[in-house]
């Protein structure tokens, strides 16, 4: 069997560039893709961009994004819970990375029609997320980087400083390799409903899983439970509030619902709890993941009205459709009359609707009502009435291994010396809570080519 | 139109609608994407808008073994297939050909019987060359109807099909536009230029544009040559045979080359491409299609090689009953997909022009 300088554990955006920056530098790289060929990738499938830092125009970007510009916008989401100086490497890093990922195969397109453009700040993947993936196994194969797919990697085996060995399986039989260096590059564990669960309460069996069925976590827990240092906590993950009806797993970008801000959102109690026009929708997706998984049965039900339905971007399930309230909440299974109230209330409070803009901050807010809504607040009053439930999808988890500025792994007494890791396993070095669109894949290609270095000057 | 065949292509372009990831791979998305809900001419143009091109088949994230199941190519050649059934005219011809390579075949065996039966029947009647095989006027007594009915049926066809998808009045942009993306096969090239995955997975190669290239100006320069020496003929009083350096004989050696060589790396092409991304059941017709086209192609440039010898009369025999067939085959066969591409690109030209 071929002795391999470095084993790669994990088959993403994060896993692939590290593989191909350590073949580059000419080690003799093994992935072990724990996911089928089909559904290799785990979540950088479903990924959409890459939020890139830039001075002047950059491929498919536009204008100017500064170092502290950028900066400024993860602050503003993480409430500055982010560890500035690797937050910082990442984002001064991203410039030099477009370029890097063009030559290894990824196209960009324009910012997608139908959502709000983010043409300075993220560059867009032509064919998405999986598209990348695919070209970046091209590239890796043609540097010679073999790949195992559903290669479960069960134990890392940590010896004092240094990683003897790494146990997986495949096709039903146990392997032992012993690499020179390993690069975990294997996700989070938001794939293990028991262990959401012991951090996040009971509440979290009614949350759904927007990306791969694969990130259980295997490795995680195996390296924390070798007292690998641990960074964010079991409770924090990053969720948004999609459609209710969406797969358990891998829904993907599809089940997103962007009709919030033009509708008001009840609990199954038939009641409002929350400012709808708080902010624009991509801005509060991820508030009203946590809001919702703070709902009784943790759903939520939107309500909109006939003049609204064009106004966001199509579901992938149509909506509920009933010419009156009443029937509307019969078909959510929710209290008709309690229903009827709040829209009146609602209703009655809102006020001069003709500065409506529906992809501006219109400052059209109601008065007189709690919560209240604080942009595009139009009375809910033409039918027919649609509705959509509201679940919690937990895009990714924080809780992870904590590394350096080079991606290194530590125990209690120091650096281990031959484990590094990438992208969203150790995600929660950088980010405490919160998310800004793009900023994971920046995260895992970032920390991916620093991981790959590391682990082939290590090897050689 | 086969409405079971519509839901399925509907129900994947609203998945589709609402990820829009694949928005820069061809002119099929941006069409999509216009729409909220699709009708059945929504459904039937983007069908034939597609180009099998493959790239947001390998792109997507949501194909088997995930629950969505998208294969929107697949879908959309179905479609695409049913539709030109659908609006074929007369319509007792419309299902036998696509689908079933066979019928090609036993349709080109009637089209070398007619053309024997014709040389036997009729015979030179004192012409020189090919024409001391057959003559002129019986050629064109045959190819003449052969060349306008099929043309006409395609009329109707693509009329009933413009109707369909809605289409309005036409402008001269809407043409241009539609010719510069057809001339270029633009929507064989993806948005990055790169090509399309029809060789080996996700793989970007310009094979399959170039080779559809190499047998569309194939087809058109030897189309190009019949007419000119149909000019040359009638208008300047000059017959066949014409010398090599003569228009007729250029454009139709270097069509004929381009034809066969083409169809043959077409055909190679289609043997190692994923068959279940496309429309599997016309798998056969498509081949035998191909085969056919070339196989003009090819007994062109043999006529042209061997016409000096004992052989011409087999060769102009077979060579005819070959373009013969080819021709009142074209409103029932893959050869129909150009005229309706083209009218789907003028469409979505008109639909960009007037969205503006």
């Amino acid at each position: 069997m071929t002795q391999y300088d470095i084993a790669v554990i994990g088959g993403g955006n994060a896993a692939l560039c590290a593989a191909m920056t350590a073949a580059e530098a000419g080690a003799k790289v093994l992935i072990l893709e724990a996911a089928p060929k089909a559904y290799r990738g785990g979540n950088s499938r479903h990924t959409r961009n890459f939020r890139c830092m830039h001075r002047g125009p950059l491929g498919p970007l536009v204008e100017d994004y500064t170092e502290d510009e950028y900066f400024d916008d993860l602050m503003k989401v993480t409430k500055g819970k982010t560890d500035e100086n690797l937050a910082r490497l990442a984002i001064r890093t991203s410039e030099e990375c477009l370029p890097w990922m063009e030559q290894r195969g990824v196209r960009f397109q324009p910012s997608l029609s139908g959502t709000l453009s983010l043409a300075r700040t993220n560059a867009f993947f032509m064919g998405g997320g999986k598209s990348l993936v695919n070209a970046y196994y091209r590239t890796s194969e043609k540097l010679g980087v073999d790949v195992i797919y559903g290669a479960a990697v069960t134990h890392l085996e940590l010896n004092g400083d240094v990683v003897e060995w790494v146990d997986y399986t495949h096709e039903g039989k146990s392997h032992r390799i012993k690499p020179k260096a390993i690069v975990v590059a294997s996700g989070g564990f938001q794939a293990d409903t028991d262990w959401l669960t012991r951090g996040w309460g009971p509440a979290a069996k009614n949350f759904l899983i927007r990306g791969t069925p694969y990130n259980r976590g295997v490795v995680l827990a195996d390296l924390l439970e070798q007292g690998v240092n641990q960074v964010g906590d079991a409770d924090q993950c990053h969720a948004v509030a999609i459609d209710g009806r969406a797969p358990k797993f891998d829904g993907g970008i599809v089940t997103r619902l962007d009709c919030v801000p033009f509708s008001i959102v009840v609990n199954k109690d038939a009641e409002r709890f929350y400012d709808e026009g708080e902010d624009v929708w991509p801005k509060r997706y991820a508030i009203w993941g946590r809001l919702i998984a703070a709902q009784p049965e943790q759903v939520g039900h939107v309500v909109i009205d006939s003049k609204s339905i064009n106004l966001f971007m199509p579901s992938v399930f149509p909506p509920l459709k009933a010419d009156t309230l009443e029937v509307l909440a019969e078909m959510m299974g929710i209290d008709g009359t309690k229903l009827k109230a709040t829209v009146n209330e609602f209703n009655k409070a809102c006020g001069d609707t003709s500065a409506f803009h529906p992809t501006e901050l219109d400052g059209v807010a109601t008065k007189g009502v709690m919560p209240a809504k604080t942009n595009w607040a139009r009375p809910i009053n033409d039918p027919p009435f649609y509705g959509y439930s509201l679940r919690t999808g937990v895009t990714f988890t924080y809780l992870g291994l904590k590394v350096d500025e080079n991606a290194q792994c530590s125990t209690q007494e120091g650096p281990i010396k031959n484990l590094w890791a990438a992208g969203e396993t150790m995600a929660g070095s950088i980010l405490g809570q919160g998310y800004l669109a793009g900023y994971g894949m920046t995260i895992g290609t970032v920390f991916g080519r620093i991981a790959g270095r590391e682990a082939a000057t290590y090897a050689s | 139109m086969q409405a079971d065949l519509i839901q399925e292509a509907r129900r994947q372009a609203e998945i589709c609608n609402a990820c829009r990831y694949c928005e820069g791979y061809c002119s099929v998305f941006p069409s999509l994407h216009a729409k909220r809900a699709f009708t059945d001419g929504d459904i039937t143009q983007l069908a034939n808008l597609c180009h099998n091109c493959r790239g947001c088949y390998y792109a997507c994230q949501y194909t088997a073994p995930h629950e969505f199941d998208l294969n929107l190519p697949a879908a959309l050649a179905e479609v695409r297939r049913d539709s030109w059934e659908s609006f074929a005219w007369p319509q007792t011809m419309a299902r036998r050909f696509n689908t079933h390579g066979g019928a090609i075949v036993a349709a080109l065996v009637v089209g070398f019987a007619l053309i024997f039966a014709a040389i036997r029947a009729i015979g030179s009647a004192g012409g020189e060359g090919f024409y001391a095989v057959l003559s002129h006027n019986a050629m064109v007594a045959i190819f003449a109807p052969a060349f306008v009915l099929p043309l006409l049926s395609i009329l109707i066809s693509v009329r009933r099909y413009w109707r369909e998808v809605g289409g309005k009045g036409v402008k001269f942009a809407d043409i241009s536009g539609a010719l510069g993306r057809a001339a270029k096969m633009q929507d064989l090239a993806a948005g990055h230029g790169e090509g399309c995955n029809f060789e080996e997975e996700d793989r970007f190669s310009h094979g399959r544009r170039h080779v559809h290239q190499a047998i569309m100006y194939g087809f058109l320069l030897c189309f190009a040559s019949t007419t000119v020496a149909t000019l040359m003929h009638y208008v300047m009083n000059m017959p066949a045979p014409y010398p090599l350096l003569s228009l007729p004989k250029l454009f139709g050696l270097s069509g004929g080359v381009l034809l066969t060589i083409g169809c043959i790396k077409m055909v190679a092409l289609k043997l190692r491409s994923d068959r279940h991304v496309g429309d599997a059941k016309a798998w056969g017709g498509d081949i035998a299609f191909v085969a056919l086209l070339g196989f003009v192609g090819f007994s062109g440039l043999a006529l042209y090689a061997l016409g000096g010898t004992a052989l011409m009369p087999l060769l102009l025999a077979v060579h005819l009953g070959a373009v013969l067939t080819f021709f009142l085959l074209t409103p029932f066969t893959k050869m129909a997909h150009g005229f309706y591409r083209l009218a789907a690109l003028i469409r979505d030209a008109q639909r960009k022009r007037l969205s503006d």
